[in-house]
């Protein structure tokens, strides 16, 4: 069927969800008052925004992970190709991956692999 | 025989018959979006039902009984009831990301479905590069939840958002070095290569214990992708209690739930065709008699039994482990994880290299 599938797929997927959007608002009539926008939480009004500060741990597992990332679209025609290559194709990806691992490693080292 | 393939080819040719061929291409368009549609409201119907009878029969209850036979129209009900919701949108809310973050999910899930091959044949779009396809389009699910997390002004939205995306992306390491490993086997991206390479056996037997180690790391890391128990986490109900769709409602909530569940299914199928051999049936290596009683049963029954025999299981997950912490689960990933499987895929390779797979 071709790349024309991507394009079916996608607006099936928009329909889908904007059907299903529209049936409920043909559906309910809601309802207005000062309480119901409120953030969910415990019960009580909430403190402050929660679009501050939060956690830095989050940002450096993203960091590692975009080293890891790139290394693994790398090795995608790595994978094709290694079959025909032979073991030469093996010691050099494990050279690659080596040099990585060092990497993780030294990430280790530093702590940026430790959740505070 | 009548197959899938079959139908398709029959269809196609009586739409070339009896229209010219434009409006015929544009009706079969019509026919595959609707397909598409429907299986995935069916999906949902069915899976949600699944996963409830079979927590329900883990901790020896009957689970829902009363709507329909067997409880089996008891989702339908929940459908209608979520239909019946009204949709709010909190008041500090970014409102066009909180809108638009369903609508990203169910599309990023919907178009995951292009180069799967759901029967011999049966196959939207057989691209070359079919298995690099879905690990970057899956990877786009993240934002959905990650948008949807950061516009819901809530802060258990954005702290389960923010827990999803370190999970969702250091999960797909080990998975996409689980993928790599049966691309160096088969040498091919395509869906079809990969398939037909698997016709004397599934690569889950024919290529020793790395392959069983790549396919439960698989296993495990579309367990932590899909946010299923042990590693739902992000929407970890005791703490958090719904994670980044704590503020939707309504049908938009509903759409949230589908996109879990539907993608439950796609990665069960992704690792159904990657280490079970697709819609390819039990075959072992030259015992003709056994692959040809085998072949007598379709092959998208086959697919669809694999599919639902892994959904089983990491369902089963669910209330076999504990939730883990998320510094335990980044460790798991990141320390235990991503090492074995980079070993694996080095071993992966020098079998494949030598010859020694069968």
């Amino acid at each position: 069927m071709g790349s024309a599938s991507l394009i079916i797929l996608l607006i099936a997927g928009v329909v889908f969800a904007a059907g299903g959007i529209a049936v409920a608002r043909l559906l309910v009539k809601g309802t207005k008052n000062g309480q119901k926008g409120q953030a969910y939480e415990c019960g009580i009004p909430t403190a402050g925004t929660p679009w501050n500060q939060f956690n830095v741990g989050y940002y450096l597992y993203a960091l590692i992970f975009l080293i890891f990332d790139v290394e693994l679209v790398f090795m995608y025609p790595w994978a094709v190709a290694v079959r025909k290559i032979g073991l030469a194709g093996l010691v050099e990806i494990m050279i690659f991956l080596f040099f990585l691992f060092m990497g993780l490693l030294y990430a280790h080292k530093k702590g940026a692999l430790k959740w505070m | 025989m009548l197959s899938i393939e079959n139908i398709t080819h029959s269809i196609d040719a009586w739409l070339n018959s009896a229209f010219n061929p434009t409006v015929a291409l544009l009706l079969e368009y019509l026919i595959v979006g609707l397909f598409a549609i429907s299986l995935f409201a069916i999906l949902g119907l069915v899976l949600v039902l699944m996963e409830r009878k079979v927590s329900a029969y883990m901790q020896v209850r009957l689970g829902p009984n009363r709507v329909g036979p067997g409880g089996s129209l008891q989702t339908v009900a929940d459908t209608l009831k979520l239909a019946m919701k009204e949709g709010l949108t909190p008041d500090g809310a970014d409102k066009f990301l909180f809108n638009l973050a369903p609508y990203v999910v169910i599309a990023v899930a919907m178009m995951i479905l292009a180069p799967i091959a759901f029967a011999k044949g049966t196959q939207l779009w057989d691209l070359n590069i079919g298995v690099l396809y879905i690990t970057a389009v899956s990877s786009l699910s993240v934002i959905g939840i990650l948008m949807a997390g950061w516009a819901s002004n809530n802060k258990y939205s954005l702290l389960g958002a923010m827990r999803s995306g370190a999970q969702i992306v250091s999960y797909e390491l080990s998975a996409g070095l689980s993928v790599i490993s049966i691309v160096v086997l088969t040498g091919s991206l395509r869906i079809s290569d990969i398939i037909a390479s698997q016709q004397d056996g599934w690569w889950l037997f024919k290529g020793h214990v790395p392959a069983f180690i790549a396919f439960i790391i698989f296993i495990i890391a579309i367990t932590a992708e899909t946010n299923r128990a042990p590693f739902d986490l992000a929407e970890a109900e005791s703490e958090l209690t719904a994670g980044f769709h704590t503020e939707y409602s309504g049908m938009k909530f509903a759409l949230f739930f589908l996109a879990e569940y539907v993608n439950i299914f796609i990665v069960c199928g992704i690792a159904a065709t990657l280490f079970l051999g697709g819609w390819m049936p039990l075959h072992i290596g030259h015992w003709t008699a056994f692959n040809h009683v085998m072949d007598y049963i379709p092959s998208s029954l086959w697919f669809l039994g694999k599919i639902f025999t892994l959904i089983f299981v990491i369902m089963w997950f669910r209330w076999t482990f504990p939730r883990l912490r998320i510094d335990q689960l980044l460790n798991l990933e990141w320390k235990y994880l991503l090492p074995i499987s980079i070993v694996n895929l080095l071993l992966i390779t020098l079998i494949a290299i030598e010859g020694w797979h069968f």
